[in-house]
């Protein structure tokens, strides 16, 4: 195989996501097919479930809170050449932070000192749970991905002693905590735009959206406008020139792992404080590992990022439309697809890029070649 | 015998029959990781290929058929990775990653359309499923004191797979020191150009690497579902692939260490399934949860190298691209 040209940059960054995005939901398609269900109405009520009906909007706003925070939270690592597939666990023990927070102090501080507590406390959990990783891969060379696998289970585990535990509700056998106070909760958006006269449909959606885009604002500029940034793109790009540069890899590996866990842990606070308000057993739901197919999808950029957690917010949205509207396709269909964009759009990036940069070349060049 | 060394005979018994999904599994990563691709798609592979028993054994009526479906999903699974990975030169992890999620969704959509049991096959009846074997004079044996309780109770009346099992580490390990192939794979995972340069093709041995795998999940995946248990569940590997992982790298990627991490984390299932609600002294309430968990502890911490070094094939992970 003769070596491909470059791919432009706009096709790079447009172009080829959507053409393995487009392969991805037609491999869905075929899976619907083969359940033996329309794959034009299921798309159709997906769209519709997720977009048009009352509130519909609301929640796919609120599953893209979740998944702005778990995706900037892989991007942040990946910028370090780290995979850090712990989001999951790292946005279960920041929930943890968040709620032991509130649990301890709802009767005594009001919400604006309570609330700033908790996030602080989510982000610094989830920090803290990236942490032991990031300092072994580190300094003592162990491979952040293994040991990022097993802390999810750890957290998990650790997660279901608490909350059957110390942390239980008296008087209940469900493994879940007690209600925080009405101080603690972070106020929904349709109250707040209620305040100011405009009438919105209910929706789980809450001012951690807000967060969220300040959080993408905050990647952006530390990763492309700060000292910090620039070596952790150094190192993400090669190690050796970073070494060389006089970068201390082994602290920039903790501080970036440390945002990253401290990002993933403060999708606790949309789900926490945000919606369910008290402790509960795997709130998390998979959101920190969509993270992954969010961040691959939006190429580790803000911008990027934001799109695809939009991608992702209406797909969730409208996957659970799907179990209303049919007998065969449930909401587990949103895992092929997840699984499917993961195939296409990760593992797979590098399979299209050389024919379609062929391609591309070749229709440039063949005004030029063509007889005058 | 006293009842406190028959319970313990139970859990070691018990320790057996949970072990052995994990020593497939295990055995799997280590065919993979040894040529130089990380595969975190032992778990997904498990999970494809116990939906996979499960439904073609209660359609067809036959265990061996389901077995035989096992193992060609999970190899079709492995070869999705492979595609990535060894032809495309993808992300081993991501790629793994997707291979996961697909096996999560993709079960419980084929589940429901054949079934119409929210994911589950139906329960499995005897011809369905593996029956327990026992081992000749286990009866007349079960009488004399220690060696013959022993015999009847820990070692007769398992399933085929899991005498499979025990049987698969030596050969595994015979086949990594003493055959071409083993012998091959291992090169190529620590130095793919010496392979290449000696006129062997390193796609096609780390090919042949990854279906190996597949075909060892995949009898793990037809003992969960058509062995230990009674028809396929939703999400029934629940997470004994990533035991399996730990297992495997805590065996130091050798067939004989990893064997007894198996049996460790397998004994710390059952040791744990055992003790919920009981009280020991001094400690009070067993603290069960977090004994499920000592796998993941240990594994980390013998990463981190405290105890013993862990060293991972140099070539793991990355891809192999030939020179012009």
């Amino acid at each position: 195989m003769s070596s491909a040209p470059p791919l432009p940059r706009w096709a790079d960054v447009g172009l080829l996501p959507i053409i393995n995005l487009a392969i991805a939901l037609v491999v869905s398609g075929l899976v619907v097919l083969a359940v033996g269900e329309d794959p034009h109405r299921a798309i159709d009520v997906m769209i519709r479930g997720a977009f048009f009906y009352e509130g519909s909007l609301g929640y796919t706003l609120y599953y893209t809170t979740n998944f702005i925070f778990t995706g900037l939270a892989v991007s942040v690592a990946f910028h370090a050449l780290l995979f850090n597939i712990g989001g999951e666990g790292q946005a279960y023990i920041g929930g943890l932070g968040a709620g032991l927070v509130c649990l301890a102090l709802d009767a005594v501080l009001p919400g604006v000192v309570l609330i700033p507590l908790a996030i602080a406390a989510a982000a610094g959990f989830g920090a803290g749970w990236a942490l032991v990783p990031a300092w072994l891969q580190a300094y003592r060379g162990s491979h952040v991905v293994i040991t990022t696998i097993m802390f999810n289970f750890i957290a998990a585990g650790v997660m279901v002693s608490l909350l059957a535990g110390p942390l239980i509700k008296p008087g209940q056998s469900s493994p879940t905590s007690r209600r925080f106070s009405g101080s603690a909760e972070i106020p929904d958006v349709q109250e707040v735009l209620g305040l100011v006269g405009i009438e919105v449909a209910r929706s789980p959606l809450n001012l951690s959206f807000a967060l969220a885009v300040a959080a993408c604002v905050f990647v952006w500029l530390l990763i492309w406008h700060t000292r910090f940034g620039y070596a952790v793109r150094t190192l993400g790009h090669s190690p050796r020139a970073a070494a060389y540069a006089g970068i201390r890899i082994p602290r920039t590996i903790i501080a970036a792992m440390a945002i990253s866990g401290g990002l993933a842990g403060l999708m606790a606070v949309n789900e926490v404080l945000g919606v369910q308000h008290r402790l509960l057993l795997n709130f998390t739901a998979g959101y920190g590992f969509t993270g992954i197919a969010v961040s691959l999808m939006g190429r580790n950029h803000p911008i990027g990022i934001v799109l695809a957690s939009l991608l992702f917010g209406a797909l969730y949205q409208g996957g659970s439309e799907l179990d209303l509207e049919f007998q065969t396709i449930t909401r587990d269909m949103l895992l092929v697809i997840q699984g499917l964009i993961i195939l296409f759009s990760g593992a797979l990036a590098w399979m299209l890029n050389p024919p379609l940069a062929r391609l591309l070349a070749s229709l440039a060049h063949r005004p030029r070649e063509a007889p005058a | 015998m006293s009842e406190l060394a028959f319970q313990i005979l139970l859990t070691l018994d018990a320790t057996l029959r949970l072990a052995t999904p994990l020593i497939f599994c295990a055995l799997a990563g280590l065919f993979s990781e040894r040529s130089g691709i990380i595969d975190i798609s032992l778990e997904g592979k498990l999970l494809g290929s116990a939906f996979a028993a499960g439904a073609v054994a209660s359609v067809t009526g036959s265990v061996y058929l389901g077995l035989l479906a096992a193992v060609g999903a999970s190899v079709s699974m492995s070869l999705v990775h492979g595609f990535a990975c060894i032809t495309h030169r993808g992300n081993q992890i991501i790629s793994g990653l997707a291979v996961n999620i697909l096996a999560s969704g993709l079960t419980v959509t084929l589940g429901i359309a054949l079934f119409q049991r929210g994911g589950q096959t139906p329960t499995l009846g005897p011809d369905e499923r593996f029956q327990p074997i026992e081992l000749p004079f286990a009866d007349a044996l079960a009488h004399v004191p220690l060696i013959g309780v022993v015999y009847d109770e820990l070692m007769s009346g398992h399933k085929l797979l899991v005498y499979l099992a025990f049987l698969a580490v030596p050969l595994a390990a015979l086949a990594l020191t003493r055959t071409r192939f083993g012998l091959r794979l291992r090169a190529v995972g620590e130095s793919p150009e010496a392979v290449d340069s000696a006129g062997v093709s390193v796609p096609w041995l780390r090919y042949r690497a990854v279906i190996v795998a597949g075909v060892l999940c995949g009898i793990a995946g037809a003992y969960l579902s058509t062995a230990h248990g009674a028809g396929f569940i939703r999400e029934m590997s629940a997470g004994k692939g990533y035991i399996a992982l730990a297992a495997m790298i805590f065996g130091k990627w050798q067939p004989w260490p990893a064997l007894f991490a198996c049996l460790l984390f397998g004994f710390l299932e059952a040791a744990s399934s055992r003790l919920i609600g009981v009280e020991l002294p001094i400690i009070g309430e067993a603290p069960t949860d977090l004994m499920l968990i000592l796998p993941y502890v240990m594994t980390v911490v013998l990463l981190a190298g405290f105890f013993g070094r862990a060293e991972a094939p140099s070539a793991l992970g990355t891809p192999y691209v030939k020179e012009h």
